[in-house]
């Protein structure tokens, strides 16, 4: 029934983004307990089926080749002695590839969902070295790998850019970043900086990273005529769907994409060749396909973190105020992305400053299309502007908790706008009471315990709310009061569906028991994607929307018999299984008897989010304080992290089990960006070297102290239930707060991820 | 992976018999390497004959060593009663490396004999003298932080990448070895070989010969021994550099008797002779522990990534000795 309209918008009783506060701020309930995964006895119990999971009669089993070379052509393809191979169904390469219209860039239409724009195997050019030259299919997952080791190329290679050295040389500026400028421009900050009373100016480089989510890249594909169904691991189903739609020439809804169970996303589960690829393959077979990527695989076909090298000058007064606040930089990137790593972003909103410069550009290189990874630009662009910030502290003779204090600004430094709610000196404050601040020592290389020098260091952490429109929910009740709640988004692991459920109880006045949430499935109203930490806020909106129109049509079946008689939907609210008037207790009546008395068996309702106004009206960020304690041998300069705790401003926090794990999560991972990961990216073939987990190195159990979270849980006045996304900023300034403690223990400043322990000699 | 056929065999004489005269055949310990380079295509046997059926029984002898049969796990000699207490530094070698679950499937034979881990080796897009006689090393000027700083030659400068094998050698243990031409033994310090111009042939073995089991001479003064793994992260990566050692104290604070050996550093696991002479009748501190240290390593030579690992290497060694002169060792 229905869906929003401007109209609608505005009458009483429905919330106005910016204008009116969601009103489930008002009412408590389920939200915040620290519910379980209600879908983890699955998990345990092996009954979650994932991408690669999904049985079909006459399956056949995908394997890739990788090309070799960076840029060039492809002058001889062999694939006899694989077509020959034992088992083998076809091989198909860019000679027999079904004609496919390239992918276009995410964000460039409402459908495009690629990674790149480039074809996908539709002629002999090589891109990157780890291009896809061949898929083999087979009756099995070994004899497909086997044939695919088969299969051998002969290239004409071209000249190649595989330097960043050399690639930096032509640097380009884009004319966006993310739809923000490339540059911003307050006073003159170079000035500013020249005339300073105390300086900092440091260059920080940070590495390649690449995306190692425990389940590999995975999808089961089948074709019904010229209907598509994809059994996928995705963190965006509806893009992916409209995109391959695309591709294949088909209809709109003509592709059905569904992904129940991701194991984990962070930006890498999107589409790549292989669901094009195993989709392609299937279509030539007429067979069902599973392709599941080798480990290398992942690294050779899935983009992951571009390098970076940023530039951060700050210029104070001897009283700890900036006059100056530069950041600028370049990323690498290639021709046919658009993933710039937006580094600057964090420094447009932290701190005040009477002048600012930020610009970041790209160096075009031969390479795989880099893409998102967990707070793309703030992960890194934090280590940058906060471990500055602490070298400027250490020459002020102030304490760096103390100077973020008196740079904290009142509007939003770049934009003007006032913030929605900011509260990131109080997650100082309980952070740095909890951790036991006060014991370090302003001076490094004071505390020892051995040849083990102890440091401790902080940083803030952030990262944007952002609340995506075109998302819808819909409502089902039933005559037995049972409310199911669906829309086509995402769980990879962080607990979507569980805090829905919270939500959707607190929302309806209704026990946990009594919801359903239906998602992970194109065949159910659109849903946004899970990227940026803008899931939980877009499906708020969808679903405050949706309850809209469920009170109004239950106010309408309610009739004239109704204690509800003549109320209007500002009038009521939800509670205790039904609805009732906001102020007369008395009058009240619970969905069942609605609907019993009204003949009906059920209800749908299904309406689609607002816009998203109040970020147009507010600066709306998450905040939070990163602290962190390290031990440093003096003898071999390994570093290991002792202590951590991470103090964070997030909004409501809506479930504190899934909340916190996430937080951990990230700074787990954030341990890794400091310590331990980097690609290795051969400059002379472009070739990455180190593609597998046991030479990537990811943090392992010993390298993860107990990490203890905070939060301050105050609700923001202007997001739906007051949360902010909590997926990615626990890995921002755990790079620099990491890196301050190594400071603080040894007295070296470490500039150049990962701080391994050469570097510390 | 290329098809292959198993067998199983049930003792050394039989393991010999099936391979044969089968130069495409490999004896399959817990398969922790040889099956990720079957994976990887870089190994492609057509026969494998399962040796995890040879004695995997751990005994101590008469004279106060140990033997220790090929198909023992790492796990179980890692956690045998009689090295823990006799030979520590064996112990806490095995339990350095890996992950519980590898230990669990590895053999003693097979982690002698496992293959370097360098990723040049690995990827068959690269080149590499090991894998292709005469195809060239693209790990000398590209990505080698885990690199040789020891006997490595123009041809390879790859590294053997076991823990437990750094132990035996501080340990002078002996290899039984079995194969078509009858028994006989060597010092493990002189089963691996330095890759000179033929990295490709990595020990003394000859076609068809397995590893029977290990032997260790009876050296009470290992009881104050260690083991020291530097590596960059906590657990389940590879020796930058580590090291084994066993000291022997005489009462007036001179070293009696020492061993040492490093991992990390060459194609084989490295005997630290120089640095053991060195240490020998000097007074066991600092001082004397640094010059042993710069005596061993007074020939090494870095590669662009691991110059480093000289340093880290003299100041691992000086610390190592030192924990050892403590009273807590």
């Amino acid at each position: 029934m229905s869906a929003h309209s401007d109209a609608a918008a505005s009458r009483p009783g429905r919330w106005q983004p910016a204008v009116t506060q969601d009103p489930l701020l008002q009412k408590h309930g389920a939200l915040g307990q620290p519910v379980s995964r209600i879908e983890g006895p699955l998990k345990v119990q092996g009954k979650a089926r994932f991408a690669a999971e999904f049985p079909y009669e006459g399956l056949c089993y995908a394997a890739l080749a990788f090309s070799t070379i960076a840029r060039g052509r492809i002058t001889a393809l062999d694939t006899a002695a694989a077509e020959a191979a034992p088992g083998v169904v076809l091989v198909m390469t860019h000679r027999n590839a079904p004609r496919m219209k390239a992918p276009s860039l995410m964000m460039s239409s409402p459908t495009a969902a690629g990674a790149s724009d480039l074809p996908v195997m539709q002629n002999d050019e090589i891109h990157w070295n780890g291009q896809p030259i061949a898929v083999v299919l087979a009756e099995t997952q070994e004899q497909a790998d086997h044939a695919a080791s088969l299969v051998t190329a002969g290239y004409a290679p071209l000249p190649a850019v595989t330097s960043f050295d050399e690639a930096r040389k032509t640097p380009r500026q884009l004319d966006n970043i993310l739809g923000q400028p490339p540059v911003v421009e307050i006073g003159d900050a170079e000035a500013a900086l020249k005339g300073a009373a105390v300086q900092v100016d440091q260059i920080y480089r940070t590495p390649r990273h690449n995306h190692n989510a425990i389940e590999l890249h995975a999808a089961t594909v089948a074709w019904t005529g010229d209907e598509l169904r994809v059994h996928d691991a995705s963190q965006l189903l509806d893009l992916t769907a409209g995109q391959l739609a695309d591709i294949f020439g088909l209809e709109a809804g003509k592709v059905r994409v569904s992904s129940p169970y991701v194991g984990g996303g962070f930006g890498g589960k999107c589409l790549w060749d292989h669901q094009i690829l195993a989709c392609a393959a299937a279509k030539l077979a007429g067979r069902p396909v599973r392709i599941m990527l080798s480990r290398e695989g992942v690294f050779r076909i899935v983009g992951g973190r571009t390098l970076t090298e940023q530039r951060v000058a700050l210029g104070a007064s001897t009283d700890g105020r900036l006059d100056a606040l530069i950041h600028t930089g370049i990323a690498a990137m290639t021709e046919h992305n658009s993933c710039p790593e937006q580094f600057t972003f964090p420094t447009r909103h932290l701190y005040a400053a009477k002048s600012v410069r930020l610009a970041q550009e790209v160096a075009d290189m031969d390479m795989l299309a880099n893409t998102f990874m967990r707070a793309p630009g703030e992960s890194v662009g934090t280590f940058a502007l906060e471990c500055a910030i602490d070298e400027l502290a250490e020459k002020l003779g102030l304490d760096p908790i103390e100077l973020r204090r008196r740079i904290e600004p009142e509007k939003d430094p770049t934009s003007g706008k006032p913030f929605s709610a900011r509260h990131l000196i109080d997650a100082y404050q309980k952070g740095a009471e909890r951790f036991g601040w006060e014991r370090r020592s302003p001076t490094p290389r004071q505390r020892r315990d051995g040849e083990w020098l102890i440091g401790m260091g902080c940083a803030t952490a952030t990262y944007p709310y952002h609340r995506f429109p075109g998302g819808a929910a819909r409502i089902r009740l039933t005559a037995g009061g049972q409310v199911t709640v669906s829309t086509a988004v995402h769980d990879m692991g962080m607990g979507t569906a569980t805090a829905q459920v919270q939500h959707i109880a607190a929302r309806l006045g209704v026990p946990l028991d009594k919801v359903s949430f239906e998602y992970g499935d194109t065949s159910l109203p659109r849903g946004v994607i899970a990227g940026g930490s803008t899931q939980t806020a877009s499906i708020g909106g969808a679903v405050i929307a949706a309850t809209e129109v469920f009170v109004e049509e239950l106010l309408k079946l309610a009739g004239n018999d109704s204690p509800l008689a003549g109320l209007s939907l500002a009038e009521v609210e939800t509670r205790d299984g039904g609805i009732g008037h906001r102020d007369d207790a008395a009058r009240f009546e619970s969905y069942e008897s609605i609907l019993r008395r009204a003949g009906r068996g059920e209800l749908v309702c299904e309406a689609e989010a607002p816009p998203p106004a109040e970020m147009e009206a507010f600066s709306m960020h998450s905040y939070g304080a990163q602290f962190c304690e390290v031990r440093v041998s003096e003898v071999t300069g390994e570093v290991r992290v002792s202590r951590f705790l991470g103090s964070f401003d997030a909004g409501r926090i809506l479930n504190a089990k899934t909340a916190t794990s996430q937080f951990k999560g990230g700074i787990i991972m954030g341990i890794g960006l400091a310590l331990t990961e980097e690609t290795n990216f051969d400059p002379r073939t472009g070739r990455i070297v180190n593609a597998s987990l046991a030479d990537y190195h990811v943090p392992v159990q010993m390298d993860v102290p107990a990490i203890e979270i905070l939060y301050t849980d105050i609700p923001d006045p202007q997001a739906p239930m007051g949360a902010r996304g909590i997926g990615e900023i626990g890995i921002t300034g755990v790079g620099a707060a990491v890196a301050n403690a190594v400071y603080n223990a040894t007295g070296k400043r470490i500039r150049d991820l990962p701080i391994t322990l050469d570097k510390l000699m | 992976m290329n098809p292959f056929s198993y067998e199983r065999a049930a003792d050394a004489a039989a393991a010999i018999g099936l391979a044969k005269g089968n130069t495409a055949a490999r004896y399959l310990g817990g398969g922790t390497n040889l099956v990720d380079l079957m994976r990887e295509t870089v190994e492609r046997p057509e026969m494998l004959v399962d040796v995890t059926g040879l004695s995997h029984k751990i005994e101590p002898r008469s004279d106060g060593g140990l033997l220790i049969g090929a198909a023992a796990t790492n796990t179980a000699l890692a956690a045998d009663a009689h090295v823990r207490t006799q030979y520590p530094l064996l112990s806490r070698a095995i339990l350095a490396g890996a992950s519980a679950q590898i230990r669990n499937m590895a053999t003693v034979g097979g982690n002698i004999l496992q293959r370097t881990r360098c990723r040049y080796f690995y990827d068959t897009a690269a080149a590499c003298n090991k894998r292709e006689p005469g195809a060239g090393c693209d790990a000398r000027d590209g990505f080698n932080r885990y690199h040789a700083i020891l006997g490595a030659s123009p041809a390879c400068v790859a590294t053997h990448p076991s823990d437990m094998c750094v132990a035996l050698a501080a340990l002078d243990a002996t290899v039984h070895l079995d194969g078509p031409d009858g028994p006989r033994s060597m010092a493990l310090a002189d089963l691996h070989r330095l890759p000179g111009d033929r990295p490709d042939i990595e020990t003394e073995l000859k076609p068809g010969e397995l590893i029977a089991a290990v032997e260790l001479p009876p050296l009470p003064f290992a009881r104050r021994s260690t083991y020291r793994k530097v590596r960059d992260r906590a657990s389940y990566a590879f020796a930058l550099v580590s090291v084994a050692a066993a000291l022997d104290l005489a009462e007036d604070g001179t070293v009696r008797d020492v061993r040492l050996a490093l991992g990390g550093v060459a194609h084989k696991p490295w005997r630290a002779s120089a640095a053991e002479a060195a240490l020998k009748g000097r007074p066991a501190d600092p001082e004397s522990f640094r010059a042993a240290a710069e005596a061993e390593l007074a020939a090494a030579a870095g590669l662009r990534d691991n110059t480093f690992k000289i340093e880290l290497a003299k100041r691992t060694i000086v610390a190592v000795l030192g924990d050892l002169t403590g009273d807590e060792a």
